[in-house]
Parts: C-alpha cells; sequence; structure tokens
C-alpha cells in the first residue's frame, strides 16, 4: 500500500501555555521548540504499521511519503520522518500566514492526484489551530470517502479499511474503499490500533510512536527530499480564511485554598451556590 | 445576505442538544434562518424544530441517508443550501458537525470557520472568534468567500428556547449519490449506554486523573452520584486505560464547560485544561500543592484524595 502522510510542524505542543500576543495581534511562540504536531506523528505510525509486518519494522511493504507545508526549517521535521521509516518527503514552500486549511487540501490534492496513493492519513487536527478540516476537504476535492477520528484501522487486504470511528461518547464502526482520507486520534497508536494481513494478529505494538535509531537517522540523509512551490501546485493560491487579529483569553481570577471537606462543601454551596 | 440555514444533529432519530447553540447562533447572526433536519427520524424531528423562529423547517428523510455518513449528508445539505441561495451554513462542533462541515465547505467553495466561540456582526461584516493553541489564544477570522460553513461551540452557545410561533414544515429530496458514496459503508454504532448525564450536557462533572488507578470507578463513582454528575477523566487516566475513553475531557476528548468542574487527582495539564476550563466553578483536589491545575481552581485542597473524597461524599449528604 501506497501512503501520504500530512505534517504540520507547530510549537512545542505541552508549551502552548507559554505563547505570547504581539501588540500587532499575531502570535508569538519564540522560544517553544518546534515539534510534529502529534495527530500527524500518530497518522506516521499509522502508516508505518500498515506497510510492515510487525515482527520485521525494517522491511517496508509499501511506501510512506511524508508532505508537509512550511518553511526551509520544517525539512528537520521531514528528516526526523524519514529517519522513523517514512520512504519519501515533499515540503512544499510556504508559510503559515500564506495558508488556509482549504489551500492545504487544495494543494494535496495536486500532489494526491500525481502520486496516486491508495490513502492519505493526517491527524485529525493540529495542534496549533486546532481547525479539524484538511482532511475531510481533501477527501471531497479527490471525490474519496473519508474516515475522521479512527481510534483504530484494520486493513481488509489492503484494499478497504475498517476504521473504528470516536464519534462524541459513541464509535461509529465504517468501511471504506480505498483510496481514501483517514484522519487519526492518540487511540490509533495503541498496542492493537492498527492490523492488517502483513502483522500477525497475535502482535502487540509498544504503545506510542517508535523514534528513529542514530543509525536510521543518518543512512535517512540520503532519502529523497523533494521542494514544491504552492502557486504550482495550486495556481489560485487565496485563502478563503484569514486571521484578522488575535488575543489572549482573559486570566480566570486566582481562587482559594479551602482548608478541609467541609469549608469546600460550604464555600459550594453558600458562595458559588452551585450544589 | 441571504439567511442561514442551520443543520440539526439528529443521533437514533432523535434531536441533539448542541443543536440549539446552533439556533442561538443564527439568532445572533440575525438574518432569516431556515433549519434542516437530514437522516432517520427528520420528519419527526422537524415537527420539534417548529418553535424557534426559523421561517421554515426542511426535513430530508430517505432509505439511503439511515445512517450518518458524510459522503452521503454533505452533497444533501450543500443541494439544499445552494437550492435557497443561503449565505452562511452553521453546524454545531460535535464530532458529527466536525465531520461533516468541512466537506459542505468544500463542495460549497466556501470558507470554513471552525469550532467558534463568538460570532461579530458589523454590517455586512462578519468577524469568528475561536480558541486556538490549547485555548491559550483566541483567534478573530474573517472569510473571503460568498458563502460561510461555520461550526459552533455549544458550550458558547447558550440553547435556544422555543419563542412561539410556527414555522413551515416541508420536506425535500436528497442529493444524487455521489461515487465516494458507494465506498462507504455504514457497519454499527456502539452507543456507550449511561445512567449519567452526557459530558457535555451536564451541569456537573466529575474528572479523575492518573493517580485513582484501579480505583477509578470505586473513588469517584459514589462522588458523582451524589452530584448528579457526569463522569470525565484525564487523557493519562484513559490512556492508563483507568477510565473509558469516551470520559476523557480535553484537548483531544470532550470539551466541557458545566457550573462545576471537579478535577479529581489531575495536575492540570494544557491539553486537560484546554477541555474545561470554560466551567464556571472549578474545584481542584490534589495532594500535590504546585499542581497546575489551582492555578486556574476556584477552590482547591491540597489533601490526598482517597482520603478527600469519601469525606465529601459524606459532607455532601450532611450539608443536604
Amino acid at each position: 500500500m501506497k501512503i501520504l502522510v500530512a505534517i504540520k510542524r507547530v510549537a512545542d505542543p505541552e508549551n502552548l501555555n507559554k505563547i505570547k500576543v504581539t501588540a500587532q495581534g499575531k502570535i508569538d511562540a519564540a522560544g517553544l521548540e518546534p515539534k510534529p504536531s502529534p495527530y500527524d506523528e500518530y497518522a506516521l505510525e499509522a502508516a508505518l504499521r500498515l506497510t510492515e509486518n510487525g515482527a520485521n519494522t525494517k522491511q517496508r511493504l509499501g511506501e510512506v511519503v511524508v508532505v508537509t507545508f512550511g518553511p526551509k526549517e520544517a525539512e528537520q521535521t521531514l528528516r526526523a520522518m524519514l529517519g522513523t521509516g517514512a520512504d519519501r518527503a515533499i515540503r512544499v514552500d510556504a508559510t503559515d500566514d500564506a495558508l488556509d486549511g482549504d489551500l492545504v487540501a487544495r494543494g494535496l490534492k495536486t500532489i494526491a492526484d500525481k502520486e496516486k496513493p491508495d490513502l492519505v492519513l493526517l491527524g485529525y487536527q493540529q495542534a496549533e489551530d486546532e481547525s479539524n478540516e484538511v482532511g475531510q476537504m481533501l477527501a471531497e476535492y479527490l471525490g474519496w470517502p473519508q474516515a475522521t477520528f479512527a481510534g483504530s484501522i484494520e486493513s481488509e487486504d489492503d484494499k478497504a479499511l475498517v476504521v473504528d470511528r470516536e464519534v462524541d461518547g459513541a464509535t461509529a464502526q465504517v468501511r471504506v474503499k480505498l483510496p481514501a482520507v483517514v484522519t487519526v486520534l492518540d487511540k490509533i497508536v495503541y498496542p492493537k490500533g492498527v492490523r492488517s494481513k502483513h502483522t500477525a494478529p497475535t502482535h502487540t505494538y509498544p504503545d506510542g510512536v517508535r523514534f528513529a535509531a542514530l543509525m536510521a537517522i543518518m543512512a535517512a540523509k540520503k532519502k529523497q527530499l523533494a521542494e514544491m512551490k504552492l502557486v504550482d501546485l495550486v495556481p489560485d493560491a487565496a485563502p478563503k480564511v484569514r486571521y484578522g487579529s488575535v488575543e489572549l483569553p482573559p486570566k480566570r481570577a486566582a481562587g482559594v485554598k479551602v482548608k478541609d471537606v467541609k469549608e469546600l462543601v460550604t464555600r459550594l454551596k453558600t458562595e458559588a451556590k452551585v450544589v | 445576505m441571504a439567511g442561514t440555514l442551520v443543520v440539526a444533529e439528529l443521533f437514533e432519530g432523535k434531536i441533539r442538544k448542541p443543536t440549539f447553540s446552533a439556533i442561538t447562533f443564527a439568532k445572533q447572526v440575525g438574518s432569516p434562518f431556515a433549519i434542516l433536519a437530514i437522516g432517520a427520524g427528520a420528519g419527526a424531528s422537524a415537527k420539534d424544530l417548529v418553535g424557534f423562529g426559523a421561517q421554515k423547517v426542511i426535513a430530508v428523510e430517505d432509505a439511503a441517508l439511515q445512517h450518518y455518513v458524510c459522503e452521503a449528508f454533505a452533497p444533501t445539505v450543500a443541494k439544499v443550501a445552494r437550492g435557497a441561495g443561503y449565505d452562511t451554513v452553521v453546524v454545531t462542533a460535535s464530532a458529527f458537525g466536525k465531520d461533516l462541515a468541512p466537506r459542505v465547505a468544500a463542495k460549497l467553495a466556501a470558507g470554513y470557520a471552525p469550532d467558534i466561540d463568538r460570532v461579530k456582526v458589523d454590517g455586512a461584516k462578519r468577524m469568528y472568534r475561536r480558541p486556538t493553541y490549547a485555548g491559550n489564544a483566541l483567534g478573530w477570522i474573517e472569510i473571503a468567500t460568498p458563502i460561510h460553513v461555520v461550526s459552533v461551540r455549544q458550550t458558547e452557545f447558550p440553547p435556544a428556547e422555543p419563542t412561539g410561533g410556527a414555522s413551515s414544515v416541508e420536506s425535500a429530496t436528497r442529493a444524487p449519490d455521489e461515487p465516494a458514496a458507494s465506498r462507504v459503508e455504514f457497519m454499527k454504532l456502539d452507543a456507550t449506554k449511561s445512567e449519567r448525564p452526557d459530558l457535555s450536557e451536564a451541569r456537573v462533572v466529575v474528572s479523575g486523573g492518573r493517580s485513582l488507578k484501579e480505583q477509578f470507578n470505586q473513588v469517584l463513582e459514589p462522588l458523582a452520584d451524589a452530584l448528579g454528575a457526569a463522569m470525565g477523566a484525564s487523557r493519562a487516566a484513559c490512556d492508563a486505560g483507568y477510565a473509558a475513553p469516551e470520559l476523557q475531557v480535553g484537548q483531544t476528548g470532550r470539551t466541557v464547560a458545566p457550573q462545576l468542574y471537579f478535577a479529581v487527582g489531575i495536575s492540570g495539564a494544557i491539553q486537560h485544561i484546554a477541555g474545561m476550563k470554560g466551567s464556571k466553578v472549578i474545584v481542584a483536589i490534589n495532594k500535590d500543592p504546585d499542581a497546575p491545575i489551582f492555578q486556574i481552581a476556584d477552590y482547591g485542597l491540597v489533601q490526598d484524595l482517597f482520603v478527600a473524597v469519601p469525606q465529601l461524599v459524606t459532607e455532601l449528604k450532611a450539608q443536604a
């Protein structure tokens, strides 16, 4: 199976409470380490699991191509992913200011038309914008089925996928014929999150994503990393949506520490009046 | 501006409460609006939607729309929107709305404002505000296309109340099949049956962290029972298998904003806080006085939760 994985490089998701807003109303993430958006990392892990025998993760039984839209520095993230096991990488040169989710989807559509993957995998949303839109829009532009909020994927002979979608306290199971677009939740990297005929049903993956060995990172330097221009992919590269300004949310006023349970209940009753 | 189309969310044939938040959005925008009920039970549900001030309620019920799949629903939503020239299509930012809206937007060549918490209307100009960066920034967005697609955060738009009057009800037909729809098959829906209120609709939520370990339910259930609360959990508690995955509150899980939120043994990772900081009153119980959760809690109790929670249950009964 050939899989395209879309990746976004974001400010350290564990430290987003440290972002600042400039006087011009723009986000200032200076000092936060750039990292791949976690759900996109999970998408890559799912792609690797679908294209290997879990007992021999060195040999790929298919091709995994990672794509990002970003500046030159984003190549670092792609290189790391090549080290983790992806076969090829594509960087579409663009800055966040010039993009919206729709434009990323239209760019990916052009790439998918050319690459003809069986599957496009993405995180269900990226950690900065949290827009949760690119996969669905891409599916529409390609005319493919979509399965969002995927908590688990089972491949049927690499021709169709049975996907458990986690939807507001329920699980909706769908079967999509490939090619398709799937967006994943963190559960996809649980030990049995991905199943395929290539890996024995008894095989259990470690919980989480794999990390690149030093040797693999060195070897990845030889892997192909192509650069493309946004305007070559989408001639009319105008975003439909623009951020006017950004503000910080109001801080919650500091609360009080209560000395015991009795005081807590009394305050909840008489002061907050919520019980 | 030719008006707003509210897409109602139906689940097992019944209207889901977030629908009424989408109606509130339509009222705030101020243009005339219509409500579209689509899927199994749409005809009956349409009758329950006539008292909210809509110009009309449109029902699309069809054997092909028995179960929700985006590839079958999106063309019909787009067809209804295009047919009457609505300039805005709104859904709630639930899993249903988040799955559906971007596909509808792509169909209508519309800009999409996802998961908004405010709308500001200034003449013909409209701005939408949305929480980003795990709730650490609020971005105002503008849409450049004639048609806008919007999903609204239910916790930030109070549910619309019936205003009397009776909208007309009409039925419409679904859009023709598209190839993508023939390549997706609905298999089954496993809905968690619970006696407790739904997490996103509960007045009180009791959430626990990983430190509860195997005693998660044993410790928290009596407290949830005493308060008539829904149960929630941190991602760590869910990942470790101590709490059911559907209980997860946070950036990855559900966003909640109850009147009262108990964070029990939850340290307050930013991804958790992103999902609950809209709560009116937050209570944190944690034995670590430096836990970040205390920075946003209205009431903090520094105590071992295994001691505090049973005491709390007793005290709630004593002071009842």
